[in-house]
């Protein structure tokens, strides 16, 4: 083969892993389209946790500092909804894979890498939207960014950028797990994932060695680098991570990805084995 | 061996899981335009199989070449060239039909307008127009496997892979899957069907190959693969228990190598391996009436699938464990026999 055709076929190969990919985003927004319950299901548990926090435990907590409880949970809330998401990752792998839809994938000429990477396009798109509602909710009940425009942006961007690190974690568990009843037992995971950390409550309010492990997830440098953003009451702490949110906002999901998209990847490539 | 006739061809295929071997040196040659049946007891290796030869699973040995390609060197290429219809209906729930075949066509890189007139043909063809846009989680089994099928299909492919078809579809919609087979393989287009039902193998294949602990154990024509295990039996059913000497004198002159017949007193029943056995059958049923024998049932009997299966491998298919459909199907004494 002499250079330019081996030119031109790498770059049908590129043009065709955007076109495909593309193309499965295109399934899953059709299917966040056609089951519009599905987006309340995933927002019920947190639109919940806003009504209890601010209007049920909110007068009796008190996290130290200025403001009130409601400007401390709402950011911790947007926090969690991206934490939280590496759950639906891992059911819509599991569906997929469980049903064979994911073979019958393998077993076409279509791009490989775009049944990965159109499930991340898609769930981008899909927190996206989730992001939108829970915003609107939390505007509902009073809550406002106190940052300019631009912080405000960043902190939505920052947001994003943990939900798409966690993809390739749902990604990789989705593969894992032996079927899609499997993947629902994930929110035992979730749930202390998305909670020892400083979505509702400073960690330095926590015993010390829970407190370490919550200062130390990525939800919390997130949750604490959005509150800064958004100008609302922080965690008090004076430790190295605390005082680095904003940097480790940014470090965290880099370093997620890292690991997991390469760990994702060859538990695809996996299935051949 | 990789002639132009040969559409699927595999040598010496292995495959391990630790240390189970799920493969172990299996062999098959499928003629282009032709339906294999691939038939064996669950965990024979049949799934590996197939999933080898459809670029799922790597091999860990042998050689495999499918429609022109090598699975392992070439298989973008293989890819290009089949279809694959697994155990369960591989079809988006969410999505109607036509949207469904919309997105395989696009996958299949075909242009927009292509995917959507290929979409409307397949609809149109695989009787399914009429739900084309309906969500397929309102569709029945038989409608979901036609749909499968249609995907599977997109690009015309030369070979097409079908995993047990039919397992839980009810007879009904087991026939619409088996015309749709019918008319694909009429277009040119060569299967390789693994299958539970035997009779399904029977209605369907050209040839036959039984597999077993992942090697090929035999690998026939469905009628050769019956007359292999003891070919046809003339069967007499006698009103009086006591004629039954008289009637194994009788049925002994027709058959074949001289074999002994075999009598079952309290079925009044006697019956003996034939060669030629229309010709045996009207000569015993003329000799029987000459000497004035009264006969309740007479009969030519071929060993069914089921048998050969039973033989061949010493399990009976799943299908006859769990009472699933299947026509005539008895296990006579001549099974064990």
């Amino acid at each position: 083969m002499s250079a330019p055709t081996a030119r031109a076929a790498a770059e049908r190969r590129l043009y065709w892993a955007f076109a495909d990919c593309w193309t499965i985003v295109r399934r899953d927004l059709t299917h966040l389209v056609k089951q519009p319950a599905n987006i309340a299901w995933q927002l019920g548990f947190p639109i919940v946790s806003v009504l209890l926090f601010v209007y049920v435990f909110g007068s009796a907590m008190d996290v130290g500092g200025e403001g009130s409880y409601r400007d401390y949970a709402m950011p911790g809330m947007f926090a969690m909804t991206m934490a939280f998401g590496f759950m639906n990752t891992a059911m819509l792998v599991a569906v997929d894979k469980d049903r064979g839809v994911t073979d019958r994938f393998r077993s076409m000429p279509m791009a490989r890498s775009a049944v990965v990477s159109g499930r991340g396009v898609s769930d981008v798109f899909g927190a996206a939207l989730d992001l939108a509602v829970l915003a609107l909710i939390a505007v509902v009940v009073g809550w406002r960014s106190d940052g300019g425009p631009l912080a405000t942006l960043a902190a939505f961007a920052l947001l994003l950028h943990l939900r798409f690190a966690l993809i390739w974690v749902g990604v990789l568990l989705g593969l894992l797990v032996p079927n899609q009843e499997a993947a629902g037992g994930l929110f035992a995971l979730a749930f202390p994932f998305g909670m020892i950390s400083s979505v509702f409550t400073p960690p330095s309010m926590m015993p010390d060695w829970l407190g370490a492990i919550a200062m130390w997830n990525p939800v919390s440098s997130t949750a604490n680098a959005i509150r800064e953003l958004f100008g609302q009451p922080g965690t008090t702490g004076d430790s190295w991570i605390e005082q680095h949110a904003l940097l480790m906002a940014v470090v965290w999901p880099i370093a997620l990805t890292a690991v997991f998209l390469p760990l994702a990847v060859r538990r695809f490539q996996r299935l051949s084995r | 061996m990789n002639t132009p006739e040969v559409a699927v061809l595999a040598e010496g295929l292995a495959k391990r899981y630790g240390d189970k071997r799920a493969l172990d040196g299996f062999d098959l040659a499928v003629r282009r335009g032709t339906v294999q049946g691939l038939l064996g007891p669950n965990g024979a290796g049949k799934t590996t199989a197939v999933r080898i030869l459809a670029t799922l699973l790597r091999l860990d040995g042998g050689r495999a070449v499918v429609a022109g390609h090598d699975v392992a060197r070439e298989p973008h290429a293989v890819r290009r060239r089949i279809g694959l219809t697994g155990q369960y209906a591989a079809v988006d729930e969410i999505l109607t039909g036509r949207q469904n075949l919309e997105m395989f066509g696009r996958l299949f890189h075909l242009d927009g307008r292509r995917a959507r007139a290929r979409a409307g043909e397949l609809l149109e063809r695989f009787g399914l127009a009429d739900a084309a846009g309906k969500q397929v989680r309102h569709y029945s089994g038989g409608m979901r496997r036609r749909l499968d099928l249609a995907s599977s299909v997109l690009l015309a492919p030369e070979v097409l892979f079908l995993d047990e078809p039919t397992t839980g579809l009810d007879p009904r919609s087991r026939n619409e899957v088996w015309e749709t087979v019918r008319d694909l393989v009429a277009g040119g287009t060569t299967v390789l069907l693994t299958t539970q039902y035997l009779d399904e193998a029977d209605q369907l294949a050209d040839r036959i190959a039984v597999i077993d602990h992942g090697r090929t154990v035999a690998e026939d024509t469905p009628d050769g693969l019956k007359h292999g295990i003891g070919g046809d039996r003339v069967q007499v059913v006698l009103r009086e228990a006591a004629e039954l000497p008289r009637a194994a004198g009788i049925v002994a002159r027709v058959a074949a190598d001289g074999a002994a017949p075999d009598t079952d007193v309290a079925e009044r029943r006697v019956g003996v391996p034939v060669t030629d056995g229309v010709a045996a059958l009207t000569e015993v049923a003329r000799a029987l009436k000459d000497a004035g024998i009264g006969v309740a049932d007479i009969g030519l009997r071929r060993p069914t699938l089921d048998e050969v299966f039973l033989r061949l491998t010493g399990h009976r298919t799943a299908a006859e464990e769990t009472g699933g459909a299947g026509t005539g199907r008895t296990y006579g004494t001549e099974a064990a026999a």
